[in-house]
């Protein structure tokens, strides 16, 4: 359903890769790999349509995802390096507010519960900044349990993890790959996924 | 190098348009060089002595062209750099990085020889009548789109975001014209206007149009020049820069 | 921690588009109010430039009388751009910009909700006390309330023509100093008729045409600015 044609993309005077293609079904999950600075974030990034790629198309459910604009973005989850949350905001309150900015309204009590879901029960009304960085990642991580959207594609969700986190993202998304969604996402770490199709994408200069 | 059809479309990259425009400039330069000449000869030996005015007045013949050039040049730029934003074409954005110092520095040469025509007429360096207010905010605008352009650093966002610039600008050009007419007509009354150029004899009006030729034929002879020294610049990483640069 | 293998997207309910304007405004607001420091330094800041052209002039009351709807207006611009910076930045820097971008419900809207919500705390402000800085210059009543209506009118409109430029300068470097010069002659004509709204009333002429067409830049502005501004962030964000 999501299938990449022929993807170019150059940074700065660099290219750093050319003729990338893949095609994504529902189950599946794509492994992106690397070195650094490979151009693993930006091809997230172009997948995600933030920016647009040197040459090569995108495609989702056939229809190019220049043309499906809004309706791509429904069917899309990025969680990229940063948080993505406010500091002064509480954690439910963030999540409610990142909930809304999505399309979507998130209760009290329903907030409350994805956070206790999370490994936050209690720390919902602290501003997020009296956080670690671990608990913040989580919070960050929350959208994953309320969101509808199909497809996930997820720079670097493991990191700033512990184990016992990393083994509980690893079962939230291989709930999502068994429900047919599909997942895309790059990760430094050996992290084995029970479900999906697993596909391996390296990018070499 | 090696394109002997011409298609059109071929000339929207930046390596087909560098030799295309190296053959150009030459030849735009001549023209600018006989507009001038023919310009300033009516301007200064055509055109009769003005009866209020005396001889000063001839400055107009590098005032006005210098003004009507400043405001074309944004217009082309804008262009260029909507259409550079639009069809996502680099040259594009090239040409209307290119135009813009330009477009400047007759916006600058029409104050300058604005406050020169000012000082024998009326007395003072400086009037703020609307054209000369206007003048000076359009210089603002096209110094506020180099500045920005020359402040990121990643080209192909420098293009666009000036484009953008470039798009509101042009948009607002009537706005503030308007808005600076507006104002100078309740302060001032119409005591002072450089807008009112001496009555036009005919041969006045020919001097200047033929100078405005000059300007435009000059400005596309320079504008192509800077073109192709950001087009070496942008693309230096590419073999037929090498090639063409030997 | 559980995993969960509940379908989260069956008891959610929708938000309509003004829904996620609205979410977009208090959430800003609410950060503003956790803040309040940068809300107070904007409206010292147009207190302080006020007070500092009486003593650059002199205390004489019928010049400062003339120049009262100049200098307002001018310290008013100053102060709404002053604040224009911290728009899209805080967000740009964490994250949350390009999780709006990334938004099913329209970027325009959204846009429109940030300006609205900077807008009641920058510019409103700003209306509510320049009538008491008004009256330093010994403006009458009904000048002060000319004054406010044009700054209820222009406020606004300073903030949408700003956002475009703080869209377009968002991560960029010098961009306090580069914002104010893209911004400063794009305020001209608000200047022009704002100003020109209240020295019209004071010599009895009217303000009428002034502040019509200072509406009419407004409405104009909130078609266009919008899609300048999200033009610009898509730009920041590639």
């Amino acid at each position: 359903m999501l299938k990449a044609i022929d993807l170019a993309c150059v940074r700065g005077d660099r290219r750093l890769f050319a003729n990338l293609g893949f095609n994504l079904e529902p189950g599946g999950r794509l492994h992106v790999t690397g070195e650094n600075g490979s151009g693993k974030t930006s091809l997230l990034r172009i997948l995600c349509g933030l920016s647009p790629p040197e040459a090569g198309e995108i495609h989702w459910q056939g229809e190019p995802i220049r043309t499906l604009g809004d309706e791509y973005r429904k069917a899309v989850l990025y969680l990229g390096h940063h948080n993505a949350i406010k500091e002064e905001l509480t954690a439910l309150e963030n999540l409610r507010t990142t909930a809304a900015l999505a399309g979507i309204a998130v209760e009290n009590e329903e907030g409350t519960d994805v956070l206790a879901r999370v490994g936050l029960a209690g720390r919902e009304d602290l501003p997020v900044r009296f956080l670690s960085q671990g608990q913040k990642r989580r919070v960050a991580l929350s959208r994953l349990l309320w969101s509808p959207a199909p497809l996930w594609i997820l720079d670097e969700p493991f990191v700033a993890l512990d184990t016992a986190a990393v083994s509980w993202l690893a079962e939230i998304v291989g709930a999502h790959l068994t429900r047919g969604g599909m997942a895309v996402l790059t990760s430094h770490q050996e992290v084995s996924i029970a479900s999906g199709i697993e596909q391996f994408l390296r990018i070499a200069p | 190098m090696n394109n002997k059809i011409i298609h059109w479309f071929k000339f929207g990259s930046p390596q087909s348009f560098y030799p295309l425009a190296g053959k150009m400039i030459p030849w735009f330069w001549a023209l600018a060089a006989i507009f001038c000449a023919a310009g300033l000869w009516v301007g200064f030996f055509v055109a009769p002595t003005d009866a209020t005015q005396g001889e000063a007045y001839r400055i107009i013949f590098i005032h006005v062209p210098a003004s009507w050039m400043s405001m074309f040049l944004y217009i082309v730029m804008a262009c260029w750099a909507g259409i550079g934003l639009s069809l996502n074409t680099r040259l594009s954005s090239m040409m209307a990085s290119a135009i813009a110092p330009t477009g400047a520095m007759f916006a600058f040469l029409s104050l300058w020889t604005g406050a020169l025509w000012g000082k024998p007429m009326w007395g003072t360096w400086w009037v703020w009548d609307a054209r000369l207010t206007s003048e000076l905010i359009l210089l603002f605008l096209y110094l506020g789109f180099m500045a920005l352009q020359a402040a990121i650093d990643e080209p192909r966002r420098a293009d666009k975001a000036g484009a953008i610039l470039a798009l509101v600008g042009v948009v607002n050009v009537p706005i503030i014209y308007f808005s600076v007419k507006w104002w100078n007509t309740l302060h001032q009354g119409a005591s002072i206007s450089m807008s009112k150029a001496p009555s036009m004899a005919i041969t006045m009006l020919w001097g200047m149009l033929i100078m405005a030729l000059a300007f435009w034929m000059y400005s596309i002879a320079v504008a192509l020049q800077r073109a192709r020294a950001i087009m070496l610049e942008r693309e230096r990483h590419t073999d037929w820069v090498k090639y063409a640069v030997e | 921690m559980k995993a969960d293998a509940l379908n989260p997207a069956s008891s959610l309910a929708e938000l309509g588009t003004l829904g996620v304007l609205v979410a977009v405004a208090r959430r800003d607001l609410l950060l503003a109010l956790r803040r309040k420091s940068e809300v107070m330094t904007v409206l010292f800041f147009f207190v302080i430039v006020v007070s500092l052209f009486p003593l650059g002039i002199g205390p004489e009351m019928g010049l400062l009388r003339t120049i009262a709807p100049g200098v307002l207006w001018v310290a008013a611009l100053l102060a709404a751009m002053l604040s224009l910076n911290r728009l899209f930045a805080a967000d740009y820097a964490d994250g949350t910009l390009e999780q709006m971008v990334l938004s099913p419900a329209p970027l325009g809207l959204l846009v429109i909700g940030k300006i609205l919500a900077h807008w009641l705390v920058t510019g409103l402000p700003l209306v509510l006390i320049a009538p008491v800085l008004g009256l330093q210059y010994d403006l009458d009543g009904r000048a002060l309330g000319v004054l406010i209506l044009s700054l209820l009118i222009g406020t606004p409109l300073l903030s949408l023509i700003g956002a475009i430029g703080a869209a377009l300068t968002l991560g960029v470097r010098g961009g306090g100093v580069l914002l104010s010069l893209l911004t400063l002659p794009l305020y001209i004509p608000a200047l022009i008729f704002g100003a020109g709204a209240v020295e019209a009333d004071i010599s009895g002429l009217g303000a009428a045409g002034h502040l019509s067409l200072l509406a009419a830049l407004l409405a104009l502005s909130c078609f266009f600015a919008p899609w300048a501004t999200t033009a610009g962030l898509r730009i920041a964000l590639e």
